[in-house]
């Protein structure tokens, strides 16, 4: 039975330190670059600070890390890549970007409301000696070709790998984690299979507290957060009604957290 | 021995142009060539820079993943569209009086076609990737098809551009290149029905590319089948511009040369087939906007207004695009009255052209600015010199281009005699 890999992100536990940032960044080879700006960098994950837009006492603010939210309907990155880049993998459920196949035209990025897409505006580099930290299941990627969170796919390899090599057709799911998961401190990254009802993950993606972000767009995406905080899951949408107070954009304001 | 080389010289050129033509001398043409040759130098360069560099010498990022090239690039490719579109009255529909101003369509289109080409190849990340398209074709993208249409197309375009270019006076007393040329015009006609056939998909698909982006609720329209409603919106837009276009070049050519290059009639026709195809445009784009308002962009939880608080992308530039660059040059351009004096009609003409690169503009650069995530922020973004200059080298290609085959070739196939000059209208 062909899985569906998704995660369940409790906001109210993120403290926003950027350790699945840095983890993500290490397992995936994610070059150094200093001549990068916040809007060229490499971030296949990328935490954001966002508040609710009030002063003073009723300010209240919250971390949202944002990745591919490997989309199971309709995906658009999937449909507009003209060379068969992207593609969902039937067995996961993952939305997989082959750079030796891309032709850094683009039009994935532009298609993707949640911008977790990235492009290579530069060779990648290290500093002197880093490259000898690299971790060698992963392949850096060349300029000139978009790249996005995989879910650490080189993980899921392995894991299958490790299997295989016991005489399993199945791997045990306690193996497969992905690095964001694993780095983070207070544990608030579940990752696991939606498909699975049994499983963890797909019991907190059901929880009233949990919401996706522009899930009325239709792509069905497979990344889900929760909160207790109203204000934070009134962020699912654009807006939720009618009415003046339908810009939260412009009312919450919003910047990226460094690191 | 220096004025022997000059005046050896432009005995040389003189026997490259067309017996019975007048044209400037070979030093004022040259002295015209020149600054833009300039500019296409410092466009080669800048392209050099962002090929050998990589798109890090442009301003574009991970959120403005588009630019100023894509923009230019939709709005020419709709501004070449009087090639095919010429080329479909003219050869299918029979429209013969049209016939005047075949070949300088065709140029014009090959400029078009073969500049956004050239800038789409400095666009992508890995050029050398390009024929991945058409290995690894994914059927549902619309890119794939603009891919194929445009390459197809662009070689339609060379094979009605060589019979013209054979024409030339010196190429002429080559027999081979004679019978080649003969030859080739026979199937021009077959051409232009393929053409026809490309340009309708190619145009469509273009607009499709916006159209289908599910998760940019400011650009994607609901359809029909499995188009949305910009596919057929850019198909009318482009052959509505295409003839102002059209106009607007033949009219400055005439300005520059000082010459009627083609019958005064004939700009009343091109006009009223734009301004008649405009004001169906108008009137399709108006409702499908109110669908997209009303329907389309509040089913994804989208709210109409929220696109038009960011200034300067207010609520104008939707009323500039629908009526002051739509709805008023379609009335100037059929209007007997407006469209019977020059002035007027070539103003419309250049409003409709305005209005058809707004829409292109607003579609690629707008859509992008506009926030989809609700803790987004509106997005700004101011091209490169890179960018611009490279552009302008397409720009600076296209004037040396169609001035080279003004000057040597039989643009303007009017019979002998009826050209006559501007002075004294």
């Amino acid at each position: 039975m062909s899985a569906r890999y998704g995660m369940v992100i409790d906001l109210d536990r993120c403290t926003g330190c950027g350790s699945c940032m840095m983890a993500c960044a290490a397992e995936n080879n994610v070059p150094s670059l200093p001549q990068a700006t916040a809007r060229t960098g490499l971030t296949p994950l990328l935490v954001r600070k966002v508040s609710n837009g009030m002063d003073g006492v009723a300010r209240r603010e919250t971390f949202i890390p944002i990745m591919c939210m490997h989309c199971e309907h309709d995906t658009p990155c999937v449909k507009v890549c003209p060379q068969q880049a992207v593609e969902v993998d039937k067995a996961t459920g993952i939305v997989m970007q082959m750079p030796q196949r891309c032709l850094g035209c683009r039009y994935c990025m532009t298609a993707c409301p949640y911008h977790a897409r990235y492009f290579n505006w530069w060779d990648p580099s290290w500093p002197a000696g880093m490259e000898k930290s690299l971790n060698p299941g992963v392949a850096s990627r060349m300029r000139g070709v978009v790249e996005k969170c995989n879910m650490c796919h080189a993980r899921l390899h392995s894991v299958k790998e490790k299997a295989a090599a016991a005489g399993k057709r199945e791997i045990d799911p306690a193996d497969y984690i992905p690095a964001c998961v694993e780095s983070c401190p207070t544990g608030a990254i579940r990752f696991g299979n939606l498909a699975d009802k049994n499983d963890p993950a797909a019991q907190d993606a059901h929880s009233p507290d949990a919401f996706r972000l522009l899930a009325r767009i239709g792509t069905e995406p497979k990344v889900y957060y929760k909160s207790k905080e109203a204000w934070v899951r009134g962020l699912a949408e654009s807006h939720s009604g009618p009415g003046p107070e339908i810009n939260r954009a412009e009312v919450m304001g919003s910047e990226v957290q460094d690191g | 021995m220096a004025s022997a080389i000059l005046t050896d010289s432009r005995l040389t050129d003189r026997k490259w142009i067309a017996r019975g033509e007048e044209r400037t001398s070979l030093s004022r043409f040259l002295l015209w060539l020149s600054p833009w040759a300039v500019v296409l130098a410092v466009g080669i360069y800048a392209a050099g820079l962002c090929l050998y560099y990589g798109l890090n010498e442009t301003n574009m990022d991970n959120r403005f993943a588009f630019g100023l090239w894509i923009f230019l690039d939709l709005g020419i490719i709709a501004l070449g569209a009087g090639a095919f579109f010429t080329g479909f009255l003219v050869y299918i529909l029979k429209r013969a009086e049209l016939r005047p101003i075949l070949n300088t369509a065709v140029v014009v289109g090959f400029i078009c076609y073969s500049g956004a080409v050239a800038i789409l190849m400095i666009d992508v990340g890995q050029p050398l990737r390009a024929w991945f398209t058409f290995w690894h074709p994914n059927t549902h993208s619309m890119l794939t098809e603009v891919t194929f249409c445009i390459s197809c197309y662009l070689l339609v375009l060379s094979l009605e551009y060589i019979p013209i270019l054979l024409r030339n006076r010196q190429l002429r007393k080559l027999p081979s290149f004679l019978v080649f040329e003969h030859q080739l015009h026979k199937l021009v006609p077959v051409l232009a029905g393929v053409g026809t056939l490309l340009s309708f998909f190619h145009q469509g698909s273009l607009g499709g590319l916006y159209g289908v982006l599910r998760g940019r609720p400011f650009a994607f329209r609901a359809g029909i089948f499995i188009w949305p409603s910009t596919f057929f919106l850019f198909i009318l837009s482009a052959i509505a511009s295409g003839p102002s276009f059209l106009m607007l070049v033949t009219a400055t050519v005439e300005k520059v040369t000082g010459r009627r290059l083609v019958p005064p009639d004939l700009f009343r026709r091109l006009g009223f087939i734009s301004g008649v195809l405009l004001a169906i445009y108008v009137a399709a784009k108006s409702i499908d906007t109110l669908i997209w308002l009303n329907i389309t962009s509040p089913s994804v939880g989208f709210a109409p207004w929220q696109y038009y608080i960011h200034k300067p992308f207010g609520t104008p530039i939707l009323f500039a695009e629908i009526v002051l660059l739509g709805l008023v040059p379609a009335f100037l351009l059929t209007y007997r009255k407006s469209a019977a004096r020059r002035g007027w009609l070539l103003s419309a003409a250049a409003l409709a052209c305005a209005g058809i690169l707004l829409n292109r503009f607003v579609l690629t650069v707008q859509t992008l600015a506009v926030p989809t995530l609700p803790f987004d922020e509106f997005l700004q973004y101011t091209p490169s010199w890179q960018e611009v200059a490279s552009f302008g080298g397409v720009i600076a290609y296209g004037v040396i281009v169609y001035s080279l085959s003004y000057r040597y070739l039989p643009l303007f196939a009017a019979p002998k005699g009826e050209h006559t000059h501007v002075s004294g209208d």
